[in-house]
Formats: C-alpha cells, structure tokens, sequence
C-alpha cells in the first residue's frame, strides 16, 4: 500500500504534473479515433501510447522500454513509414489519373500549401529543420512527415506528427468552408465528362518505374518514400503477385500501422509536448491545409482562363494527399451543386496524383534541408 | 520566441525552387503517360 502511495506522490514532483495534461490529450485522441472515427487507425494507437510514455518512471520508454526499442528499430530510422507505405502503394489505383494525365497538375498546386507554411514557420521557428518539418504537415501523408522530420532531427516531432494525422481527419470540416469561400456557386456547377478510355497493363505497369526514375533523378532524398510507394503499386498492377499485394494492402500496411501509431508516442511526453510551440504548430498545420486547398483550387481557376474545355476548380482541392477522404469530400459537394455532375473519377485522379507529389515535396524538403 | 525575418525572406527561394521542382516532375509525368498511352493503345483491326 505504501509503495503504491509513493508512486503516486511523484505525480506531484518536479515536472511531472504535466502528465495528466498528457493522459487528458491521449484520451481526448482516443475519442477523436472511436467517437468521431477520425483515422482511428493512428489516433488510438497514438492516444494509448500518450498515456504509456506519461507515467512516473514509465517502463516503456527509457533505454530498455518496449516503446523506445521500436522507436529506434522502426521510426529513427524511417522504417517503418517507408515499409507502409509499400502497403498503400499497393491500395492506390492510378488508373483515373492514367485516363485523364493532366490531373497530375491539381496534386502538384495543391502542395503550395507546404512552401506557404515553409515561409511563416521561417519567421518564428529559428531553426530551418523545424521549419521544414512543420511545412511537411502540408503533405497530408503520415508517412512523409515522419521520415522528413525525423531526418531532418525536428525539434517537434510529436506535434508534428498529431497535427499530421489529425487535420487529415479533419479534411471533410476544412476543405469545404474553403472552396466555398474561392469559388462561385456557377464554378461549383461545372460538369465533367468522365473519360471512359482503359488504361493498358503495360502502361499501369510502367507508371510506377517511371515516377521512381523521374522523381529520383530530380529529387534524390525522395527515392526511398518515392521507390516504395511505387514499388507497392508495381506488386499490384503486374497481375502476377497477387497474394503479395492482398498480403501489402491488408496485413502489413495494417501491422505496420498499429507499430507506428503506438510507437510515435515515444515523442509525446510531457516535457516535449507542453510547449507553447506546440499551439502554433497545430496553427502552422491548419494554415497549410488551408493553403493547399487554395492552391488547387486556384490553380484549376487558372487553368479554366486559358482552356476551352473547363475544370470544375474543386477538382483542384481534390489534390491534397490526403487520400481518399478529399476526393469524396469534392465529390460531394459536386452532387450537392448538380446532383448529375459526378466528380469521384477526376476528383480521385487527383488525388491519387497528390500522393506522388506530396512525396516530391517531402523530398525536394529534404534536399533543401537534410 | 522571436521574429526571424531573414530566414522568412530566405524562403521564398525555397517556395519558389520547390514548387517549379514539383511541376517539372508532373510535366514529365504528362508527357510519360500521354506517350505511353499512344504506345500501348489497342490498334483496331480492319474488318474485311
């Protein structure tokens, strides 16, 4: 009974009060991931592991804990994003955009919202490392902010990373108020045909090595999220590693998942967590999300002046990584204007095409600041 | 925390190299996937 009573006195000593804040924020995730399903798949896990690694004398972390091992062994060294996202290579279907190859463009406008965030986290973040790190929210993809801020020894990781996941969550509240704002209710109406043309096996198989090979040659540091994302596409579309691909899409992208989402929290303690760096860094997230919206949707405005053939500008927000939720959100909100105009092809075409350029963007980050 | 106004003004390069990088890489990707598309489209076979 004594020991028991000991162990709780040390709540109240030296910074320690601060870990039920902590307990507080990791059940305000888990919440978020089982009440509102906002990716549960990441904010349980990392809700959990918040709880784990804010306890007095926590025998998670430390040298010999079991989160600090996985820690080291799977996301120090990037491998844990980098063999998930062989797994979501292997979920992506790139045929709406090998159909319609001019909505690559939406996904490269709508990742103006990292640079945005690189300008104004410059301005209060002394270090470019965090700086970089924090723009990277902008990516929408989980896997690229970790390895970029870890790469880069990111300051802020753990925020980074709750910011990350959580605004993608938060896509369907922050994309429409957005587009509503940049565009008029007659742009919104604007029909796409869907294009019926099939894609052949080989072009879906060379797809992916040519990305790899382009996007290697002109940002180096993006090989590995690049390569692998690729490589998960290439064992589904070659027809002939079936079992791999079931295999990449469903056990591993899920057991991978569950590792990283639980192993993250590593970065979550008190100390590093309750900054008031923290706030802006929720802030800077928020402002890139915004930012890539705007820049999609501005982009396929910008498109619409010079082309005969016009481009519903929500497609344009439709670029952001974060996939599939966006997509349906554009799709949605097409039908709710015209409920005959059926975006979810073009829309997804964009989507998908941001996953490859925000995995650019995470590397010409990287070349910049690595 | 401070205002760090060199650094604000110094990424503006970034912006700029990064975005232009960003958009090489997808014209590339267009032009792959158009030429790709030429290449391995189904030739149609004359009916007699």
């Amino acid at each position: 009974m004594e020991v028991i009573y000991e162990n709780f006195l040390l709540l109240f000593q030296g910074d320690n009060w601060k870990m039920p804040i902590m307990w507080i924020i990791g059940g305000i995730l888990i919440f978020l991931a089982i009440k509102k399903d906002m990716e549960p798949t990441l904010l349980l896990p990392m809700g959990f592991g918040t709880i784990l690694v804010n306890l007095p004398f926590s025998g998670a972390i430390g040298e010999d804990g079991a989160l600090e091992i996985l820690f080291n062994a799977g996301i120090a060294n990037e491998l844990f994003p980098l063999i998930l996202f062989i797994g979501i290579g292997a979920m992506i279907d790139f045929g709406p955009l090998l159909t319609n190859p001019k909505l690559i463009l939406f996904g490269a406008a709508a990742q103006f919202g990292i640079f945005m965030t690189l300008s104004l986290a410059s301005l209060f973040f002394p270090e470019s490392k965090d700086a970089a790190s924090i723009a990277i929210i902008g990516a929408a993809d989980g896997p690229t902010s970790i390895v970029v801020a870890n790469t880069l020894g990111s300051n802020y990781t753990g925020a980074i990373m709750v910011a990350a996941y959580s605004y993608m969550a938060l896509v369907p509240i922050i994309q429409p108020p957005i587009i509503k704002l940049i565009t008029t209710k007659k742009e919104r109406r604007i029909r796409m045909n869907v294009k019926g043309a099939k894609v052949s096996k080989l072009t879906r198989i060379l797809f992916p090595i040519i990305v790899t090979l382009v996007a290697g040659l002109i940002a180096p540091a993006s090989i590995s999220l690049v390569g692998f994302l690729m490589f998960g596409n290439l064992i589904r579309e070659c027809g002939v590693l079936n079992s791999l691909s079931e295999t990449a899409q469903k056990v591993l992208a899920n057991l991978i998942t569950i590792f990283l989402g639980i192993t993250v929290a590593v970065r979550m303690q008190a100390n590093e967590f309750l900054q008031l760096e923290t706030l802006m860094i929720l802030g800077l997230g928020l402002f890139a999300f915004i930012f890539d919206t705007v820049g999609g949707v501005m982009f396929a405005k910008l498109m619409n002046l010079f082309s005969k053939n016009k481009v519903n500008p929500m497609i344009g927000a439709a670029g952001i990584s974060a996939f599939p939720m966006s997509a349906r959100v554009v799709h949605k909100m097409g039908l709710e204007e015209d409920n005959q105009n059926f975006l979810l092809m073009h829309a997804a075409g964009a989507n998908v095409s941001g996953q490859i350029a925000s995995v650019i963007a995470g590397g010409m980050i990287l070349n910049f600041f690595g | 925390m401070g205002i760090y106004l060199d650094n604000f003004l110094n990424s503006f390069f970034y912006m700029g190299v990064g975005m232009l990088g960003i958009f090489i890489v997808a014209a590339i990707l267009i032009v792959s996937v158009v030429l790709l598309n030429k290449v391995t489209k189904p030739k149609k076979k004359d009916k007699q």
